[in-house]
């Protein structure tokens, strides 16, 4: 749905990076994003390519660099198209801009959206350089044709590189979409390759820059000491003892903050000084009073244990076919169960940080930033800029899980340089990254199955609770949202007649926000644990029920039952919940890890399987119990995310998927006591070791359909996958996160 | 004033004696490679060598390593030519990247006294290094692949 612009005489370049002299062609694509977070504007001039006269072809890579490995994955798409060398090929990063339409990387999505104008791209500018030398020849276009970076005159075989016909090709009109010529697949080059990171040899030598890495020339370092509870309000400060730490140089009072939290900074004092740990060692000595608010009250245990009371009664029903609860009286057999989890906390490697600088009228900002344009808004609004004297440079990530999606941290570093007149460095403590983030939330989910005297499942009811990631941005939301519940709940599968999905009330007394799958978390860990305990109390293995669940081959599509689907922001007809697929992986990573054959003694294989993001995703997992210490022996998963770009990545990603899904569920837990967050570091937050990390292999089914998610969909099926292994391990039903809780892990 | 070695340079900072060599070497001589992960030696990040050995420099005060030689990942070659920088690019390690400078000083150290290592001597000695990103199976394989090539690399003197 793109429309390709020839750019290169546009005043608009100077805005981008590029080194402008030759052809530069622009995309503009309709844009999508939460409605929680719109800032993208549509019908806007979006991505660009570059065609330098000295060869080289620069990429704008308008999303952010995570380790989902874009930076490489978009230009390889481009690069294919155009024919062009990959060593000739540089990477710029796209400034924060609206003219590029959404640049918010979140909801796997750079791919999705991006993989068909990518090609366009790349086939506009082929044909505008066959253009361009066919002219020069004399010749028609059809009897030049480009091949590796130049376009050959198939009559007498001569040639001219891409870089000499830059600029001829610059004065072409660029062509209509309809006549435009794609490479066949089987001619691709670089698509379905697993390229090496165009960022590779930076990341072994650590020549990178990060978020932390930031330096100006007389930049000033700051640490915030931020309220412990949200919406605290500061009654008073002694920094005395804090000013006379050698390097610190001042405090500065942070804004109160009024809810909803939105991404406003919280309120605290910042100490600046002259490097990072006097501005540490200076904010341990401050002595700040708070007023906590009605938040101190929040303990999560309590608020656990209420919202497990209310699930196991009927709630709000908002999609349903049949009558569930006729049905499920008639059952000959009924099963039910309540799963929970607690809330998580990303714990990216990397810890928030901005850097600003304020100078004649500009903030310009440097920051570790998943969403450069909410950046950019935000600040501009908190500050009372003008958006056009924002300038939001992204720096690579040191991972983001949806915690970078949140601009609060540029927010702190932009009103520390409009206070102070010099560039601040804001760089986050670990501490803070755990005690200060944005959650996700705590959750319960209560489902019951009632099957007739064959076994056949005829009455399915389902129900979920959880604050809703809305409240953070408008602190009276008490129930999940539409498009939470589209997140592998108001979306299950499974075929029976007599449904009905619930929704409970809960509030938030947090900021809660998106983790890395969101609410598939637990809805997938909810729905992954009910199948495996139907096939038990159906005396049948889990691939089984699995497959009688979702029933024939078909479509499911929620919306003929009263729910409004989302679907990740695409259409149903490109993008269905497609029940052979489902099976496809389920039945692919059970063949290959061999699920059905032989176990010893205290070992066991659990499975799960989950749509999400538009992909599928199964996991299989073996584990040993022993003497209540939990062992993970082998993972094995199996993806179909449509067309695979870079198949190494897709392999990376869903590892990354597997690791990340397993920390969560053997050990992730943050707990509230009065308002404020329990845990606080590595040490009482613990993430996945090498030596808990087990074995793991990647099935990635090949198909024509096209590209789905595949940074977050790895994740929801893992949790389940786990528990279930335990339980036919050991006889013991995990249905409470993390692990840890009952087993030595 | 606190001297030492950075990479075979020496070096002289105006540092607090208890300031972390990581700060020091970041803020005061604007060498990011180390990163920060935790301040408690938790993570790994900002694993450096002091005389060879890998230490958390978050938690080491910079007076600990007066007159002593640091390595960080700076130390290593620049061109990548380093078995175990060419063993991460091979397996295509990295993710977002930014614990890899401490892996890749673990596993140097590693393989400098271990050149064979079993699976439990890499767990072991890698533990201490935390990727969220999830890179562990590569981290091994990679481990293993540099294995026999760290212990007949020299380094190329211009």
């Amino acid at each position: 749905m793109s429309d390709i612009n020839n750019l290169s005489r546009r005043q608009f370049l100077k805005q981008t990076g590029i080194v402008s002299g030759g052809l530069v062609l622009g995309a503009s694509m309709p844009g999508w994003a939460p409605a929680w977070a719109a800032t993208g504007s549509a019908n806007a001039l979006n991505l660009f390519v570059s065609i330098r006269t000295d060869n080289t072809v620069e990429i704008i890579c308008h999303r952010s660099e995570m380790g989902q490995g874009i930076r490489t994955g978009l230009p390889q798409v481009l690069a294919d198209e155009l024919m062009a060398d990959w060593s000739k090929i540089e990477v710029i990063q796209g400034l924060a801009n609206e003219e590029y339409g959404s640049q918010n990387t979140d909801g796997s999505r750079s791919m999705r959206h991006f993989y068909s104008v990518m090609r366009e791209m790349g086939a506009s500018a082929r044909a505008m350089l066959e253009q361009a030398a066919a002219n020069n020849w004399g010749v028609a276009s059809d009897q030049v044709e480009a091949l590796d970076h130049q376009v050959v005159n198939k009559l007498n075989g001569q040639s001219l590189s891409f870089g000499q016909l830059a600029r001829a090709a610059s004065l072409l009109e660029a062509p209509k979409k309809q006549d435009l010529t794609f490479k066949s697949p089987a001619d691709f080059k670089y698509i379905g390759k697993g390229l090496s990171s165009v960022d590779m040899s930076a990341f072994v030598t650590g020549n990178t820059t990060y978020g932390q890495d930031v330096q100006l020339p007389g930049m000033l370092y700051a640490s915030i000491e931020r309220a412990p509870v949200l919406g605290s309000k500061l009654v008073s400060v002694d920094d005395s003892e804090c000013l006379k730490v050698k390097g610190v140089l001042k405090t500065i009072k942070m804004p109160d903050q009024t809810l909803p939290a939105v991404f406003k900074p919280l309120p605290g004092v910042a100490v600046i000084a002259t490097n990072t740990w006097a501005a540490i060692q200076g904010r341990k000595k401050l002595k700040l009073d708070w007023d906590t608010g009605a938040n101190k009250q929040h303990d999560s245990a309590a608020f656990h244990a209420d919202m497990q009371k209310r699930i196991v009664s009927k709630g709000k029903v908002f999609r349903h076919a049949g009558d569930a609860y006729t049905a499920m009286e008639s059952a000959s057999e009924r099963i039910s169960a309540q799963y929970n989890v607690p809330y998580l906390v990303h714990a990216p490697m990397e810890p928030p940080a901005a850097t600003a600088q304020f100078k004649d009228g500009m903030m310009e900002i440097w920051a570790c930033t998943q969403t450069p344009q909410s950046t950019q808004n935000t600040v501009a609004s908190i500050l009372g800029l003008d958006k056009n004297k924002v300038k939001v440079h992204v720096t690579l990530l040191g991972g983001g899980f949806g915690r970078k999606s949140k601009p609060d941290f540029s927010v702190e570093a932009a009103y520390l340089a409009q206070q102070t007149g010099k560039p601040v460095k804001v760089c986050w403590t670990r501490e803070d990254d755990i005690q200060n983030g944005y959650y996700h939330a705590i959750s319960s989910q209560f489902f019951e199955a009632g099957m007739d005297e064959s076994g056949k499942v005829t009455a399915w009811i389902q129900r979920t609770s959880f604050p809703s990631i809305s409240w953070t941005f408008t602190s009276t939301t008490d129930e999940p949202s539409g498009g939470e519940l589209g997140l592998g709940f108001g979306d299950v599968p499974v075929d029976v007649a007599n449904l009905s999905c619930e929704t409970h009330k809960a509030t938030g007394h947090t900021r809660i926000g998106w983790l890395r799958s969101v609410c598939n978390i637990q809805h997938g860990f909810a729905l992954g644990s009910f199948v495996d305990e139907l096939a038990s109390a159906s005396k049948q293995d889990t691939q089984s029920m699995w497959l009688t669940l979702l029933g024939e081959n078909k479509i499911t599509n929620p919306n003929k039952q009263g729910y409004e689907y989302g679907n990740y922001g695409d259409p149903q007809e490109t993008f269905p919940i497609d029940g052979e697929r489902l099976k496809a992986v389920l039945n692919r990573v059970c063949k290959e890890a061999n699920t059905a054959g032989p176990t010893v003694k205290n070992e066991a294989w659990g499975i799960s399987v989950h749509r999400s993001f538009v992909s599928y995703c199964a996991v299989a997992t073996k584990v040993r119990v022993e003497n209540n210490k939990l062992t993970v022996l082998e993972m094995h998963l199996a993806t179909d995310c449509g067309l695979a770009v870079n198949p190494d990545r897709v392999k990376s990603q869903m590892e990354g998927a597997m690791v990340f899904g397993l920390s969560l569920a053997l050990m992730g837990e943050i707990t509230y006591k009065e308002g404020a967050v329990v845990q606080s570091n590595y040490h009482d937050y613990p993430v996945l070791r090498m030596p808990q990390s087990p074995p793991m292999q990647v099935y990635i089914l090949e198909n024509d359909h096209p590209p789905g998610g595949v940074g977050e969909p790895g994740v929801p099926p893992v949790a389940a996958s786990l528990t279930n292994a335990i339980y036919h391990a050991c006889g013991k039903r995990i249905r409470d996160l993390p692990v840890n809780k009952v087993l030595t892990v | 004033m606190i001297s030492f070695n950075l990479n075979n340079k020496p070096v002289t900072v105006d540092a607090e004696a208890d300031m972390p060599l990581l700060w020091v070497i970041r803020d005061m001589l604007n060498m990011t490679g180390t990163k920060y992960g935790c301040g408690m030696a938790l993570c790994g990040a900002c694993t450096v060598h002091l005389d060879g050995q890998p230490i958390r420099a978050c938690t080491m005060p910079v007076s600990a390593v007066a007159n002593k030689n640091i390595t960080t990942i700076e130390g290593l070659p620049a061109d990548g030519s380093h078995p175990v920088q060419q063993a991460w690019a091979e397996h295509n390690v990295p993710q977002c990247g930014y614990c890899q400078s401490g892996q890749i000083m673990s596993a140097v150290a590693l393989l400098e006294g271990n050149p064979n290592p079993t699976d439990a001597d890499i767990d072991n000695h890698m533990q201490g290094n935390i990727c969220r990103c999830g890179t562990y199976p590569r981290i091994k394989a990679a481990i293993k692949s540099a294995a026999s090539a760290v212990k007949k690399w020299e380094p190329s003197h211009e």
